[in-house]
């Protein structure tokens, strides 16, 4: 029963986090390698608004999740936008970029700046209560990771089929030329992708990071699980964005339980290889199949 | 007259057009003209060691071994189209597989560094053979992935040192085997790049990046083809990790850091991608510079991504296609 509701919350980490990178990927073709980059980002701007400019939870939750999205923007119209059509440059910017947030967050002396190093950087968690469901003890935290991330999902659901600006976005998902030919300015939709994506990683920061502590390792950890989900599931597919995060997270959990939580990267790793030599384009990959495969 | 009814004009200058063909042959000149930037670089390259101070003796050393990861980074992302942004891999490969053959069975190191460049490349083109059969952005990820899951992987098992490495593995007999060594290398694979990608090997490889169809329809295997450059270049980047174990007599964590992945794709991009002379400039550029700012720790690695994001953004051909214009071609201003 533990393993059954702990994964449950673990396959909605998963999902949270491969959201972002997903929609991304999905709409622009664009591998955003500053994914992990931005999750750590905004958990470190709400911590600075909470600690620094002492604003009240919500508010810094609200104003770190506009940087975010924000900069998703910058990063499109200043970086990535030039690079279009170019696939080497993209991977590389964005990797560069990546890298120029995560490590910036290291840097220490600059302009007063202390550098975020070390174990005291936390979030506070919404309710700090635990409650028993089938026997099992839960924290509220995980239960909001299930209830908001569950409606997360669905949001998005909703905007991509019921909304003008997500019916855009998928017609530009789905074929980019045709859309371009009814009048769907293919760089705004990579813009808007780029800027939901990053408030995605920003929701899933903040849903996530009160379960423990804040380091900037964590952005590579969260690009990997990212990355996974994407892979394993189809790059650019949704049904296996869902079908992969519960694959990955009930194994990460059942792993992790066997044999300690050191071995989570090689229990992703190990997932991606099968996958790879067995069914190479995901296991929903069925619509890109032919544009990926040689 | 305004500046925009002005156009610059670029034209060869006559000794480029002389000294193309076969018939530069009969010329001093025109053979010169061709050799010369050749013969400055190898020369600077053999000379430089015999003037440096011990300490910049090192860190020449450790620019050669970031040149040679930027041939392979130059070599898989432009004359094959595998961008690799997990070259660490490669290094950590080499140098624990060599670092442990000396330190458990006490293997020499002229025995060593060739098993651990073998083994190395052997291992790193198994890890990557699953994407290989994929276009797209899919060898770039699991590269990426790699090094940080080999890093977890060591700290899980806790074989090889784990978080504390090994020390006291043999060093190279002097400074001097050191260097000429690293240079030797650095030379050899510059200029066997430069064949090969001109041969029918490179060929086949660059069509396979412009339109793996196509070549598939000729009937060739071009998943065999990825394999062997994949190879090729984790040989190199093995043989840099299992000298740079035995240049420092150290090894641990630190070779799969984010500076060998991300400082040889600087110097590329800085250098000028697919010149692959114009990697190893930006390495013994960027190098002496990061050496300069050892103190700042992390400052490093954003240093190279802004210089990377800024020559990509504003000038991507890079170092060598400027100087290359500049020597080749001569330019005026026009009347339009």
């Amino acid at each position: 029963m533990e393993i059954i509701i702990y994964g449950a919350v673990n396959s909605m980490v998963f999902m949270l986090v491969a959201s972002g990178f997903a929609l991304v990927y999905g709409v622009s073709r664009i591998p955003n390698f500053a994914h992990g980059a931005i999750y750590v980002l905004v958990g470190f701007l709400a911590w600075s608004f909470l600690n620094d400019l002492k604003l009240p939870y919500a508010l810094a939750i609200l104003l770190s999740l506009l940087v975010s999205a924000l900069l998703g923007v910058l990063i499109y119209r200043f970086v990535l936008m030039r690079l279009r059509g170019m696939p080497t440059s993209e991977i590389i910017a964005s990797f560069a970029v990546s890298l120029v947030i995560l490590e910036g967050l290291r840097l220490q002396g600059i302009a007063g700046f202390k550098g975020f190093i070390g174990p005291f950087y936390s979030l506070p968690p919404f309710l700090d209560a635990k409650v028993k469901i089938a026997g099992v003890f839960l924290d509220w935290q995980r239960l909001f990771i299930l209830g908001l991330g569950s409606l997360v999902l669905l949001a998005i659901y909703l905007f991509t089929h019921y909304s003008k600006a997500g019916l855009k976005l998928r017609a530009i998902a789905q074929d980019e030329q045709a859309a371009m030919m009814l009048g769907i300015n293919s760089d705004r939709a990579a813009m808007m992708s780029l800027a939901l994506g990053s408030a995605l990683a920003g929701t899933a920061a903040i849903l996530i990071l009160p379960l423990g502590n804040l380091a900037v390792e964590q952005g590579y950890h969260v690009l990997i699980r990212a990355l996974a989900v994407c892979i394993v599931g189809g790059l650019g597919s949704w049904a296996g964005t869902i079908i992969a995060s519960l694959v990955l997270g009930y194994s990460v959990i059942l792993s992790t339980k066997l044999f300690g939580g050191v071995w989570e990267s090689v229990v992703l790793v190990g997932t991606i290889i099968v996958i790879l030599l067995l069914k190479p384009s995901g296991l929903m990959g069925k619509q890109k199949e032919l544009e990926e495969r040689v | 007259m305004t500046a925009s009814e002005q156009r610059k004009k670029r034209i060869e200058r006559s000794i480029t057009v002389r000294s193309r063909s076969i018939y530069a042959l009969s010329s001093w000149r025109e053979m010169t003209f061709l050799l010369l930037p050749r013969a400055a670089l190898v020369a600077s390259l053999c000379i430089l060691p015999l003037v440096l101070g011990m300490y910049w003796q090192r860190v020449f050393c450790a620019a050669a071994i970031y040149a040679m990861l930027a041939l392979a980074f130059d070599f898989l992302a432009q004359f094959v189209g595998l961008v690799c942004l997990g070259l660490s891999m490669f290094i950590g490969l080499g140098g624990y597989i060599s670092g442990g053959l000396n330190h458990y069975w006490g293997w020499p190191i002229w025995l060593s560094i060739p098993a651990a460049s073998l083994a190395g490349a052997v291992l790193g083109t198994l890890a990557l053979v699953p994407c290989l059969r994929l276009r797209g952005v899919y060898f770039a990820i699991i590269s990426f992935m790699l090094p940080l899951f080999l890093v977890s992987l060591i700290i899980a098992t806790s074989i090889l040192g784990s978080t504390e490495g090994i020390s006291s593995l043999d060093n190279l007999p002097n400074i001097w085997i050191e260097q000429y060594l690293i240079i030797g290398a650095l030379l050899l694979v510059l200029f066997g790049f430069r064949r090969l990608v001109t041969e029918d090997f490179g060929v086949i490889l660059q069509g396979i990046k412009d339109n793996d169809q196509a070549v598939k329809a000729s009937g060739i295997d071009i998943t065999a083809y990825r394999i062997k450059a994949v190879f090729l270049a984790a040989c190199i980047g093995s043989f840099c990790g299992a000298y740079l174990s035995h240049l420092y007599g150290w090894l641990g964590l630190s070779m799969f850091a984010m500076d060998f992945s991300i400082l040889p794709i600087a110097a590329t991009v800085m250098g000028g991608m697919g010149t692959l002379a114009g990697p190893v400039i930006g390495a013994f550029i960027l190098t002496p510079l990061s050496e300069g700012l050892r103190g700042f720790g992390q400052l490093r690695v954003v240093l190279y991504s802004l210089l990377l994001l800024g020559f990509i953004l504003y000038k991507p051909e890079g170092i060598l296609n400027y100087l290359e214009r500049k020597y080749f071609q001569f330019e005026r201003w026009e009347k339009v």
